[in-house]
């Protein structure tokens, strides 16, 4: 098989999942894309794994590792999304502003 | 306890009680009049106890060197010879009835603690200045003195005027203390010592013949700074405007510290203004200017204190004449008298002013029973003005009879060293200030003291009686003006010897100006019962009232223009210089302002463009690779 | 390895780019559709296609792995997320943010520049699929032998995101949190 169709794959879906990021509103929704850029690089893991032939099968092991990060990282990032969701009532992510410069700035006090 | 060790706790006693008072003054004030009074007591003490054991004999030097100073060396050195001593003795007993005479007179003054310390530094100042035999040291007490008159005339700051007298006053003597310094240092290059003994050893030896190469030049810059501290034309602008102060200490520094300073340094190193005959002259000049314009401003004058401010500038002038025939000995010997009059003519003018309530010669002269009131004023304040005036045989005639003679002698050419134009310039001014003087004491006693009852309607105002310690020290101080100028046979063995007695030319002609002043005076007042001066003065009386409009002078030629370059300076840093740092304060503030407006808080933005960035720096790697 | 020509594709060639269109269209309909259960099921279809590729190319264990994690329980996990966020069912119009065109641009440019530049890096490049590499003996020998330090701490972090999970979601609660 030609190495170019999953790495192509690969690119296609990590810049989907980027879009997704820098496009979803829902901090879920936003999880949901990260998970997919991670599975792109999960994918370009295995098929350079399989292309070098890596006799200690370093992608895969590392594809294995990347899985059960991603599962952490799910777990945490819905604990904190759970938690803002109950303190803010929302979780849409442009709605959520505490550090933005405030609108009417005071120019000599600062 | 030897002479050196005596001299030496002379200004130290009043330095470490000045020290003293200020340290403790505020916690424990009970103690502030003790530590005022008795260490200058005590020095005046040791000052006479040294001049005893000096007696006239040979100069007794002592040096001692603290740190290397490399060049020229510095040294802590003393010189005390018979002009030393009297000085001293003058500076201590002076000071002393000052003290004493302060706590009456500054009983209710809230800061009486610093006034009393800083009279006390200023009489360790004088005395260092008098027994100091090092430039160097010398000038350190010359300027500490400088900034003690500062805070003492200044010492009812509240009041505007006293705040203008005060830095006028410093300002002024500033002004002639720069040159002072360079002349000093001059002459110490010159001469290669700091040394005032060495100096006047090398300059009139026969033995090295040393001739000063610039004598003129550091002369005329020495006499600036002399002119500063004397107050002599045309520096003298801050003494009448020194009258801001306390009483005391207008007797203090007219009489025997700030003022003596100056003629007293010349008196120290006469031989450098000796060498130069050009220097002479101007101090001739100098002399008869001052002279003359202070006893017409004199006469002129309606506050007592301005009038003795006046009368100080034209008894300094007489002095400056003297040095300026090159005669130390009579310069000296009115220094002494004068202090002693002067002194007691301020305390005595203290006590009118504290049982009137005012100082102004107008007012005093519808007062009734002021003779009575203050009758110790009275007596000793006619004993001062008869020595002020130079009436036989009261001590100022004496004085100013030895000056007379010694610019007589220079100006007949009788004497080598000195000019005979300078002879003639300080005999004829002399003559001339003798009735002028005469006839300002007259209408000042006068004024305060005699007119008809139905001139004088208004009563004394019902103050607290005088404080005994006050008319004791004018009592004290009486003695002197009365007997010190028949002492002459005695001062000038401790001299230089010149011969300080009385001629008869001079001394007839002196008595006959000082009587034909007084009389006329007396003439002027008997004729309408009221002021002499202007019957006296003519068309001369407003000018020399305002001090011959000198301080519009300065203020024409150099405040004015001062404050118009101020105000240009402060134009060009609001205008110009401000436009830049606001505009270096304002640029970045408005850049953070745009920088602001990207920090909008969306975490998506952020992410866009550092996505964004990482894309065109991999574009352009790939660029830069495809290029190579 | 029988041929090595571009267009000339071999069955596992045509299966794999048939499979990819589908993970790629789902991973489309995941990021766009404005039904928020909706994309998480995309994400499984995405994700089970994955699996298949993953297959495809001979890693057989990290397939089922993939099957078993990803789809047995992070998705479970999102749709537990979506439910606790009370997301709404059917179209929310609001599922995307104002940041659209940009994000946009910005994964268009990213996505032709890396097809660019990974095209042109591994046009010469083929896999030889024909003796598998990826079964899970191999796999669980390498695992074991070379990577067990990494596996152990793995372990260890996994266990800490556990804990944190918990803690994060406790303290509100004890805190007098509204639930």
């Amino acid at each position: 098989m030609h190495l170019v169709y999953p790495a192509v794959l690969a690119v296609l879906l990590f810049c989907v999942g980027l879009y997704g990021v820098l496009a979803r509103r829902n901090a879920v929704l936003v999880l949901m894309s990260v998970e997919l850029m991670l599975a792109a690089v999960s994918l370009n893991l295995v098929a350079f794994d399989v292309w070098l032939r890596d006799a200690t099968h370093a992608g895969q092991v590392f594809t294995l590792f990347l899985i059960a990060l991603s599962a952490a990282e799910i777990g945490i990032g819905l604990a904190i999304v759970l938690l803002v969701h109950r303190a803010r009532g929302t979780v849409a992510i442009d709605e959520l502003r505490a550090l933005r410069e405030p609108r009417a700035p005071q120019r000599e006090t600062e | 306890m030897n002479t050196t060790t005596a001299a030496v706790l002379v200004p130290l006693l009043p330095l470490a009680a000045a020290a003293l008072i200020l340290l403790t003054g505020r916690s424990a004030p009970g103690y502030v009049r003790p530590l005022a009074v008795l260490p200058t007591l005590a020095a005046a003490a040791l000052a006479v106890l040294v001049a005893v054991r000096q007696g006239g004999d040979d100069p007794i030097d002592a040096a001692t060197r603290l740190t290397p100073t490399g060049g020229i060396p510095v040294q802590l050195a003393l010189h005390l010879d018979g002009f030393a001593v009297l000085v001293a003795v003058l500076v201590a007993v002076v000071a002393t009835c000052v003290q004493l005479y302060s706590i009456g007179y500054m009983a209710d003054d809230p800061r009486y603690a610093s006034y009393a310390a800083l009279v006390s530094l200023f009489t360790a100042a004088m005395l260092l200045v008098v027994y100091a035999d090092d430039l160097i040291v010398l000038l350190v007490g010359w300027e500490v003195m400088g900034i003690c008159s500062y805070f003492l005339v200044g010492h009812y700051w509240e009041t505007p005027a006293a705040r203008a007298a005060s830095l006028k006053a410093f300002l002024v003597t500033k002004l002639g203390d720069v040159p002072f310094l360079l002349g000093i240092l001059a002459l110490a290059t010159d001469v290669g010592t700091f040394r005032i003994s060495t100096i006047v050893t090398r300059l009139t030896s026969s033995l090295s013949d040393h001739q000063l190469d610039h004598p003129t030049l550091i002369a005329l810059l020495l006499l600036a700074g002399v002119a500063g501290k004397s107050a002599q034309f045309p520096l003298h602008t801050w003494l009448p405007g020194a009258m801001a102060g306390p009483t005391p200490v207008s007797a203090l520094i007219h009489a025997a510290t700030m003022v003596a300073a100056g003629v007293y340094f010349i008196a120290r190193l006469l031989p450098v203004f000796a060498a130069s005959a050009a220097a002479l002259t101007v101090l001739a000049v100098v002399a008869a200017l001052t002279l003359l314009g202070s006893a017409l401003a004199a006469l002129a004058q309606d506050d007592i204190k301005r009038v003795l401010a006046y009368s100080t500038i034209g008894q300094l002038g007489y002095m400056t004449g003297a040095l300026a025939v090159a005669d130390r000995d009579a310069a000296v010997f009115h220094l002494l008298t004068h202090g002693a009059f002067k002194a007691l003519l301020f305390l005595g003018a203290g006590v009118l002013i504290h049982t009137a309530g005012t100082g102004s010669l107008r007012a005093l002269s519808r007062m009734d029973g002021l003779r009575r009131r203050a009758a110790d004023a009275y007596w000793t304040m006619a004993i001062g003005l008869l020595a002020l005036a130079a009436v036989p045989p009261f001590a100022g005639f004496f004085s100013k009879e030895a000056v007379l003679t010694a610019a007589e002698h220079t100006a007949l050419g009788d004497t080598h060293g000195a000019p005979a134009v300078a002879g003639w310039l300080v005999l004829v001014a002399g003559l001339l200030a003798a009735p002028l003087t005469a006839a300002y004491a007259a209408r000042l006693f006068l004024l305060a003291f005699y007119g008809p009852a139905d001139t004088r309607p208004d009563p004394v105002p019902a103050a607290e009686g005088t404080n005994p310690v006050m008319t004791a020290t004018l009592w004290v101080l009486a003695l002197p003006s009365l007997l010190l100028g028949l002492s002459y046979p005695w001062l000038d063995d401790w001299w230089d010897g010149g011969g300080l007695g009385p001629q008869l030319t001079t001394s007839v002609l002196a008595v006959a100006a000082a009587l034909t002043g007084l009389l006329a005076a007396w003439a002027a007042w008997r004729r309408a019962w009221s002021d002499p001066a202007p019957a006296l003065l003519g068309p001369l009386r407003a000018p020399a009232a305002a001090g011959f409009h000198l301080d519009a002078l300065y203020t024409a030629a150099v405040v004015r223009p001062t404050l118009a370059g101020a105000r240009l300076v402060r134009f060009l840093d609001r205008a110009v210089i401000e436009t830049y740092v606001r505009g270096a304060a304002a640029a970045p503030g408005r850049l953070g302002a745009l920088a602001r407006r990207a920090q909008t808080g969306n975490v998506q933005t952020y992410l866009s463009a550092v996505v964004a960035g990482a894309l065109v720096l991999g574009v352009a790697a790939v660029l830069v690779a495809a290029g190579e | 390895m029988t041929s090595r020509e571009l267009l000339s594709p071999s069955g596992q060639d045509v299966v794999f780019v048939l499979v990819g269109l589908v993970v790629l269209g789902a991973a489309v309909l995941c990021v766009t559709t404005r039904q928020l259960v909706h994309a998480a099921l995309w994400l499984v279809v995405a994700l089970g296609g994955l699996a298949v590729q993953y297959l495809l190319l001979t890693a057989e264990f990290v397939a089922w792995v993939q099957v078993l994690i990803y789809l047995g329980s992070v998705v479970v996990l999102l749709l537990f997320g979506l439910m606790l966020t009370k997301a709404p069912i059917g179209p929310s119009p609001d599922a995307d943010s104002g940041n659209r065109p940009v994000a946009l641009a910005v994964a268009l440019a990213a996505a032709a520049l890396l097809v660019t530049l990974v095209i042109d890096a591994f046009r010469t490049a083929w896999i030889d699929l024909d003796t598998p590499h990826g079964t899970a003996e191999q796999v669980g020998d390498s695992l074991f032998r070379t990577w067990v330090l990494p596996f152990e701490a793995l372990s260890v972090l996994l266990l800490a995101a556990l804990i944190g999970a918990i803690v994060v979601s406790r303290v509100r609660s004890r805190a007098g949190g509204d639930r």
